[in-house]
């Protein structure tokens, strides 16, 4: 299959071959059900799938690996959008806006096995000790009720699983027992431009963690520098969540795609009893297990639990706090760029090699944590400008080199702090694809949180000018976005007033339901939080199997 | 700067059609009457009905030789290699086919001619005439939308996703390029 718009009959075409034979009838007698086969959900299933019987529903597609050039092509043709890539949208993904600020949700995912990592940049860092403490050591935001040591072996090896590049050169950086799995990727060219800046100005800069095969790992290849990371990696050399799907399956679990799950029901001991999920035939099923893990990400899995709303639980499932769908957050993004009068070799690869986390310690009350980041992607990319203008030939050439050549960029992260009426609710009167209410997103951002990007932004412009480069624009609270990392919906907390889930990220309400997502982090740091994501995921699918032995 | 196999193959390896390893075996077939629907592939072709694969890519090389700078050669070898990989038989293929019948029909209404015995001015104007110059590539748009999707933009994706294509602007990894993780790290030449 070849051309971006082979992929269109994705959706279909898993049922269209093999002539409509494709079970997706309950597992019967299974022992953990997961909503969700993200990184969360398919590291839970990996790690039971050895000793229980595992099944896992999601609500997207197995996309077809050999489609992943044809999805190459959709990135860089200006045909296709961002959520074309891997086709996000329309009714099944309809949902609605009603915050402060537009949160474009179905470009910050995407709904399938293997789930947003399919489209990840892959970076992977652990938070920081005090990111777990914020409101004891900053004096805002809450606390978590665990600590960076009890998930720093879970860290150790959501490195292994993933498979990271990595070093230790960082001094900023939590505490850590052992080398990353691999080696990190050498800096780039234009990071040795940025460091003589930053030497003059005394800003340090150091590796950073990426979940990208720097040398061969575990069967995959090292990256062969495609340089579209974010939205798709044909090698398969940045991890995805497929990785730990394929791994769960040859290990017996069950993994059935295009069953989004509708309903969670629950009996009168406050034991969830099954996961109501549609099939593409129009059927309605009932998978029912000992214990559920739902691992639908910061949005999904909030809704699920409203739209599981029962008599004994009128305002949703779990929901005895009040709190599902509460304390919305995403990372802020703070960025400057320009132009040099030099070289800069930009866009070779899709992934950045060098950052500061210098400054991230310093977050107090008034200031959050930030990091800053070395792009080596800024400016356009060549082959994407010759897509999109209205010449050829000789003078399509020099447009393309009078553009591509001499730019940089910084970007940055930014905490925003947790704030109840930044949320997920169900929306009132619009549906679904199935006649379920969408979800309907309030994303409010905190003046801290734009007084720190604010920051951001003056050290980025230092080195730039330090440089001598000619800035050209600033991503100021103004003109901010969120990096697509959904938190906060779920929480975790020791007080079943204050939290949906305790600190094994088992709810509170009900004994046989773990949730394994970001949506649990009470607050957000300024890291990436896959990583977080996966360390969690390995706690609870112990937890779990611990339980399950209990219950046995 | 001359294009080569390896460009052709570079290319297809970014765009998602067979590869490297299927380079010529498909044009043997095709030479053996292969056309779409199973029509008999001529280069000798009238202008009715849909083209044959060679005579999409004698249409395609006329093209490739008008939208691509003059500062590259090997243009002929490097489209028909290209082409070996995306005339599949997909649905791209077929769009393909479909826009090269409608260049080709307004190269024979307009200037009596195919556009590949049209001389390269005469190229140039019949793409800017069917509007594909500021037209935006959409696969299910107008003609001139089609055509700036399934040709001009299918030679300029070839090109600028190539090691040749990308080094003319000065990068020689260029995105959708498996080039390697090495070049970001080397400054300029």
């Amino acid at each position: 299959m070849s051309g971006a718009e082979s992929v269109d009959g994705e959706r279909s075409a898993a049922d269209v071959d093999a002539g409509g034979a494709v079970d997706r009838s309950p597992v019967p007698d299974a022992d953990v059900c997961v909503v969700g086969a993200g990184p969360a959900g398919a590291l839970v299933a990996d790690r039971l799938a050895s000793d229980r019987d595992v099944v896992v529903l999601d609500a997207g597609p197995r996309f077809d690996p050999n489609n992943r050039l044809a999805r190459q092509e959709r990135a860089i043709r200006p045909s296709y959008d961002r959520p074309d890539v891997w086709g996000v949208g329309g009714a099944r993904d309809a949902h609605e806006n009603a915050g402060d600020r537009s949160y474009p949700l179905n470009h910050a995912r995407v709904k399938g096995v293997g789930g947003s990592t399919l489209h990840w940049q892959g970076m992977v860092m652990r938070l920081h000790e005090d990111d777990f403490d914020s409101a004891s050591e900053r004096g805002v935001g809450a606390d978590w009720p665990v600590d960076y040591a009890d998930l720093r072996p879970y860290y150790a090896e959501a490195e292994r699983e993933l498979g990271v590049a990595g070093a230790s050169d960082n001094p900023y950086a939590p505490p850590r027992e052992e080398p990353h799995p691999m080696p990190p990727f050498e800096p780039s060219y234009s990071d040795s431009l940025f460091a003589e800046a930053c030497e003059s100005l005394g800003i340090d800069m150091h590796s950073v963690p990426n979940a990208r095969n720097s040398e061969p790992y575990e069967g995959r290849s090292p990256c062969v520098g495609y340089g579209t990371c974010q939205p798709v990696c044909p090698s398969g050399a940045k991890y995805d969540a497929t990785v730990h799907v394929e791994r769960a399956e040859e290990k017996g679990a069950t993994v059935i795609d295009r069953a989004p799950v509708e309903r969670l029901e629950h009996d009168g001991d406050d034991r969830m009893t099954a996961a109501v999920y549609a099939t593409p035939d129009g059927e309605r099923h009932r998978q029912e297990a000992e214990a559920f893990v739902v691992a639908a990400g910061g949005v999904e899995t909030p809704r699920l639990l409203l739209l599981s709303a029962s008599d004994r639980y009128p305002d949703g499932l779990a929901n005895g706090s009040g709190h599902v769908g509460e304390f919305f957050m995403d990372h802020l993004f703070a960025g400057a760029g320009g132009t040099l009068d030099e070289e800069t070799r930009q866009n070779h690869v899709g992934f950045y090699t060098s950052a500061c986390d210098q400054f991230y310690d310093e977050a107090d009350e008034e200031q959050a944590p930030f990091k800053l980041e070395f792009f080596n992607y800024a400016g356009p990319s060549p082959v994407e400008m010759a897509l999109a203008g209205d010449d050829w030939g000789d003078a399509l050439v020099d447009r393309l080199r009078d553009g591509y050549g001499n730019h940089v960029a910084m970007g940055g992260l930014v905490e925003q702090l947790p704030d109840a009426d930044s949320r997920v609710t169900l929306a009132d009167d619009r549906t679904d694809d199935r006649g379920n209410p969408v979800p309907r997103i309030e994303w409010s951002v905190d003046d801290r949180a734009l007084d720190t990007i604010e920051r951001a932004n003056e050290i980025q412009v230092a080195i730039l000018e330090e440089l001598g480069a000619d800035v050209e624009w600033i991503a100021g609270p103004d003109a901010t976005g969120p990096a697509y990392h959904h938190m906060g919906t779920t929480r975790m907390s020791d007080d079943p007033g204050a939290g949906v889930v305790d600190a094994d990220c088992r709810t509170h309400d009900l004994t046989n339901c773990w949730i394994a997502s970001s949506s649990v982090f009470p607050t957000s740091g300024a890291m990436n939080p896959t990583l977080t994501i996966a360390a969690l995921a390995l706690r609870v699918g112990d937890d779990v199997a611990d339980w399950l032995g209990d219950d046995s | 700067m001359e294009l080569t196999r390896r460009d052709a193959a570079a290319a297809l390896a970014a765009i998602g059609a067979t590869g490297g390893v299927a380079l010529g075996v498909r044009r043997t077939a095709d030479r053996r009457g292969g056309g779409p629907g199973g029509e008999q592939a001529d280069p000798a072709w009238d202008g009715e009905g849909l083209p044959g694969d060679e005579a999409v890519r004698t249409a395609m090389t006329a093209v490739a030789e008008a939208v691509y700078p003059g500062a590259v050669s090997g243009v002929d070898a490097f489209v028909g290699a290209f082409l070996d990989g995306r005339l599949d038989g997909s649905p791209h293929c077929e769009g393909i086919r479909a826009a090269v019948a409608e260049v080709e029909s307004a190269a024979r209404s307009w200037y009596d001619a195919p556009v590949a015995d049209l001389p390269p001015a005469d190229r140039d104007e019949l793409l800017r005439e069917l509007g594909a110059d500021t037209a935006e590539e959409d696969p299910d748009g107008t003609t001139a939308e089609r055509v700036r999707y399934y040709v001009v933009n299918e030679l300029l994706l070839a090109l600028y996703s190539s090691p040749t294509g990308g080094e003319l602007v000065g990068i020689e990894n260029p995105q959708g390029h498996a080039g390697g993780a090495e070049s970001y790290q080397r400054g300029p030449r």
